[in-house]
């Protein structure tokens, strides 16, 4: 027997991130979304480039990277499967503010940022969807920051 | 509260003990090996604790860090941090300190059979979870998944790696390791722990979870796993404070309307839920 083949619309509402996500809205998504495969030590994205994509992670890992000049870099943080890579391209300038380096062999759902954001342009009920998603994810990563920056196990 | 032999007559009276082995395990931890120079050895439950006395300069609850105590002594790891931590850690083999103890709770292992493990802990808070740990991979086949999440300064500050390494080699168990900062030598996670906790497959329903590390770390712990749906009933954190006698007598270690060190060190979080962001307590 000969599995159905699905639907990139379909993959992406697996997807923790996309969970209950409307199947309208999913299909939209859907058009400016594609598998993409990453080596270890391959980068996803630079710093300063134009953020014009996102990623959906299915398999492996990315370590976000600061560059420093003449120093290894520091890695700020890492995600793997069920993470998302980039929210830059919801914020003008829509650049990115560090490197994305897969540490493991890394496959993911890559989305044209600029398409959906031209959808989310001329569907403003997507792009409040978006929002409702992006914004929890910005929350919980500026907490995870700042609890960083506490350094808990430093001595006090 | 389990005495031992030296405590039973007056649990305020230290028995001698001398350090059979001294284990730099970090620039700042060290872990003492003590064994009794009389009388009989000592039987602890995971989570438990003694005072140390550094004699001539003061007294310390030190949590015991291995398991296996009545067959190999007493383990402790210190890190130095005050005066009296201090003089601890740089006991030579042969010396002798005064030993008070065990005290308090200890990790509800008893009530875990058949139930998911999650062990959170970070820092030198692993140090009270290893006899636990060892204690769970010891009767494996008795629980469901066991998870084990480890966070830590950075890759340099990774305490017991070796123990790590084998729990991970050796059992059934889900273990990660995190650090806060690292440079891209590093091939773990970087984060957080508690950020690990929704990452976890796991019964939130049927689980029991272990947390012990700096209270900040054990309080957003604790948030992401009630996020996860796990009953403040079956979150135990190791609480710590300032103990001094160690029996609930001196309100050292007063915390809300408990003593640490007669009612915890190990509390469920539904006991202490209400006290636990109180400022001042």
């Amino acid at each position: 027997m000969i599995a159905a083949v699905k639907t990139m619309d379909q993959i992406l509402g697996q997807h923790r991130f996309f969970a209950d996500f409307p199947s309208d809205f999913a299909k939209l998504i859907g058009g400016c979304a594609r598998n993409i495969h990453f080596k270890p030590g391959e980068y996803m994205a630079r710093e300063e480039d134009p953020a014009d994509t996102f990623f959906i992670l299915s398999k492996g890992k990315v370590a976000l990277e600061v560059a420093v000049p003449g120093k290894s870099p520091v890695v700020i943080a890492t995600l793997g499967a069920q993470d998302v890579v980039g929210v830059s391209w919801l914020v003008a300038p829509y650049c990115w503010l560090f490197d994305a380096r897969a540490i493991e062999d890394l496959r993911a759902i890559s989305i044209d940022a600029k398409c959906l954001r031209e959808k989310c342009e001329a569907d403003h009920d997507l792009g409040y969807e978006m929002m409702k998603r992006f914004l929890p994810l910005l929350t919980q990563r500026l907490h995870a920051t700042r609890m960083q920056v506490l350094d808990v196990y430093g001595k006090s | 509260m389990q005495a031992s032999q030296s405590t039973e007559e007056d649990p305020l009276l230290p028995a001698p003990y001398r350090v059979v082995e001294r284990v730099r395990e970090l620039d700042d931890v060290t872990t003492l090996h003590l064994e009794p120079r009389t009388g009989k050895r000592t039987c602890v439950n995971p989570g438990q604790f003694n005072m140390l006395y550094a004699f001539g300069i003061g007294e310390v609850a030190i949590s015991i860090s291995a398991a296996g105590e009545t067959e190999r002594g007493l383990f402790h790891t210190i890190r130095d941090v005050g005066k009296v931590s201090h003089a601890l850690s740089h006991m030579k083999e042969g010396a002798e300190v005064g030993l008070r103890g065990p005290f308090g709770s200890g990790w509800p292992i008893d009530g875990a059979d058949g139930r998911d493990i999650v062990i959170v802990a970070g820092g030198v808070g692993l140090a009270p979870l290893r006899p636990a740990i060892e204690a769970v991979l010891a009767k494996r086949e008795q629980y469901g998944r066991v998870t084990i999440l480890l966070g830590f300064r950075s890759p340099k500050d990774i305490l017991f790696p070796q123990p790590i390494h084998d729990w991970r080699e050796q059992h059934d168990v889900e273990l990660h390791v995190t650090v806060d900062h690292a440079d891209a030598d590093w091939r773990g996670h970087v984060g957080v722990v508690p950020t690990l906790i929704q990452r976890t497959n796991f019964d939130a329903k049927n689980c029991l979870a272990f947390v012990c590390g700096p209270e900040i770390m054990m309080r957003f712990s604790a948030q992401a796993l009630l996020g996860e749906g796990v009953s403040p009933a079956r979150i135990h954190l190791s609480m710590e404070r300032n103990m001094k006698c160690a029996v609930g007598h001196c309100g050292r270690c007063q915390f809300g309307p408990h003593f640490v060190c007669k009612d915890g060190p190990v509390f469920p979080l539904e006991r202490i839920t209400s006290i636990l962001s109180v400022r001042e307590v």
